[in-house]
């Protein structure tokens, strides 16, 4: 560890353990060959946030794969979180690209189970699903740690050292189950949790008092998720997705609402402000689906402007 | 037991309507009890494509009847004599059936008329439904009896996963969570503590993935 606290060379994991309220944020890769997208998107949002998630084939749908748009980032000055799910590779395709994404500079990952293949655009194809996302957390924490692969082999040069993120869902069930499965992710090794979108506060707010009961905010950097949206349409379509929880008070405010876009925006930054007055919240994930140009306004309006600056940690 | 389901009979009439003779061969065991290939089934397929022949012109014969199991040398043997009188088997056994008539009769065209789903048991009259994987590791000691490898969708050993709610799985309104059947056991059983532990990642070496499994009881050999 160096002198700052640091396990790794991240630089959101500087952010954080700096005390600074974190902001992240979410970039989905395009359903095609072209980095323009994801280019654009970095170089609007490393402004505004410390850290930028690269979505790994989100809804199983096929897409411009997370490790490269991690390097895209990268090249527009960005810092990536690359995510990795569990649904189209094997350990041994897990860890090359663990690997291969180290020795490219990424340094943070999101263990990521995966949304089912029958919710994408090949449902007919093979599920892989050799590990689990609690599984892949222990695996990339012991290739930092302990310099073995996922065999036991020893990693003799280089082992990778990401700062290692997880998520969770407060609001899937069984409820009372979830702090607790949280707590096997930091036990198994996860360093930050990036959480399922927000839109229930007092739900979250009970969730976040078993964690602090549990400790666990001691142990992991909690990050809540947030999902603009910019209709009322979208938003009730959000709700029907397995494991959401949308207030019918948030959709009838955006159905009343003369411009849906800015109370779309209003709504995310309303939910920030209040997720920030909860103890153990150590910071946000935007996650503004196929709406990335709209970050900069929330983090802005949310007053979480400007992102610190850090200077280049020294390598650990 | 094995559970399977007839093909589409169009998909079975493709496969057999170039042929001459025809036997449709039943199996007495698991597809009888789950009313897909038993020596009734046999009969009534038989009488389909019969028909269908007739209406469509094909000049092939079919005869049927069942034997007591098609995973068994024994009873493949009894058939021998019949079996050559046919130019094809259509076989009502699951794909271990198939698989055991093609390799005894090497010089008939075996062909499958069902498709096998898993292993299951019967959730009520008419509903079958699977069970196990058999994935060569057994770890129901640690779920309570109830497998996540089959009942979860993503078989994960660390679930239940985000999209678990209202005690359904994120695939479908009609799938159950396994996790949330594993949990509500385990918490009645006083076992919680079971789901507290990091499970490792599974061998699958145990499973097909670690090639062709077979069994060996030297006691039993001959």
């Amino acid at each position: 560890m160096s002198q700052n606290g640091c396990k790794t060379e991240s630089r959101l994991e500087r952010v954080l353990r700096e005390g600074h309220f974190a902001v992240t944020a979410e970039v989905g890769p395009p359903k095609s060959a072209s980095s323009k997208g994801i280019s654009r998107h970095a170089a609007a949002i490393k402004e505004v946030a410390d850290a930028i998630n690269l979505t790994d084939n989100q809804t199983a749908i096929v897409r411009l794969c997370s490790l490269a748009a991690a390097v895209h980032v990268m090249q527009a000055g960005g810092e990536p979180v690359m995510q990795i799910t569990c649904r189209d590779r094997n350990r041994i395709a897990i860890q090359s690209d663990l690997l291969g994404a180290y020795s490219l500079g990424v340094r943070n990952v999101l263990c990521l189970t995966g949304d089912h293949i029958s919710f994408g655009n090949h449902p007919q194809a093979r599920t892989v699903y050799d590990l689990d996302s609690v599984q892949l957390v222990k695996l990339v924490r012991d290739m930092r740690e302990n310099r073995r692969f996922q065999n036991g082999e020893e990693i003799k040069v280089a082992p990778p050292r990401f700062f290692i993120g997880a998520a969770e869902n407060p609001f899937a069930d069984p409820v009372e189950f979830r702090a607790l499965r949280l707590g096997k992710k930091v036990k198994a090794g996860a360093d930050f949790i990036q959480t399922q979108a927000v839109f229930d506060i007092d739900r979250f707010a009970r969730f976040m008092q078993v964690v602090r009961d549990m400790g666990l905010d001691e142990q992991v950097f909690i990050l809540a998720g947030i999902v603009p949206t910019r209709s009322a349409r979208a938003l009730e379509r959000t709700a029907t997705v397995p494991g959401m929880v949308v207030p019918q008070e948030l959709i009838d405010r955006m159905k009343g609402a003369a411009d849906q876009e800015k109370e779309g925006v209003a709504i995310a930054v309303e939910l920030i402000s209040r997720l920030r007055e909860i103890p153990g919240v150590r910071g946000v994930h935007i996650m503004a689906i196929a709406w990335e140009e709209i970050v900069p306004e929330i983090v802005r309006e949310a007053g979480l402007l400007p992102r610190p600056r850090l200077e280049v940690p020294t390598p650990a | 037991m094995i559970i399977a389901e007839q093909k589409p009979i169009p998909e079975i009439a493709a496969q057999v309507r170039q042929c001459r003779k025809v036997l449709v061969l039943g199996c007495g065991g698991c597809v009888t009890v789950c009313q897909a290939g038993g020596e009734k089934e046999a009969e009534i397929l038989a009488s389909a494509l019969r028909l269908m022949g007739v209406r469509e012109g094909w000049d092939t014969a079919f005869d049927s009847m069942a034997i007591t199991r098609q995973c068994d040398p024994e009873y493949l043997d009894g058939i021998a004599r019949k079996v050559a009188e046919y130019d094809c088997v259509l076989s009502l056994g699951c794909g271990v059936g198939v698989n055991f008539l093609a390799e005894r009769f090497p010089r008939t065209w075996v062909v499958p008329g069902l498709n096998t789903k898993g292993a299951g048991a019967t959730l009520e009259a008419g509903v079958w439904e699977e069970r196990c994987l058999a994935c060569g590791d057994c770890i129901l000691h640690l779920t309570g009896g109830i497998c996540p490898i089959v009942r979860c969708s993503k078989s994960l050993l660390n679930g239940p996963c985000g999209g678990s709610q209202g005690g359904k799985c994120e695939i479908s309104p009609d799938v159950a969570c396994g996790w949330q059947l594993i949990y509500d056991r385990l918490k009645q059983l006083d076992r919680l503590d079971l789901l507290l532990e990091v499970r490792e990642p599974k061998d699958w070496s145990r499973t097909h993935d670690g090639g062709l499994r077979r069994v060996v009881k030297e006691e039993a050999r001959l």
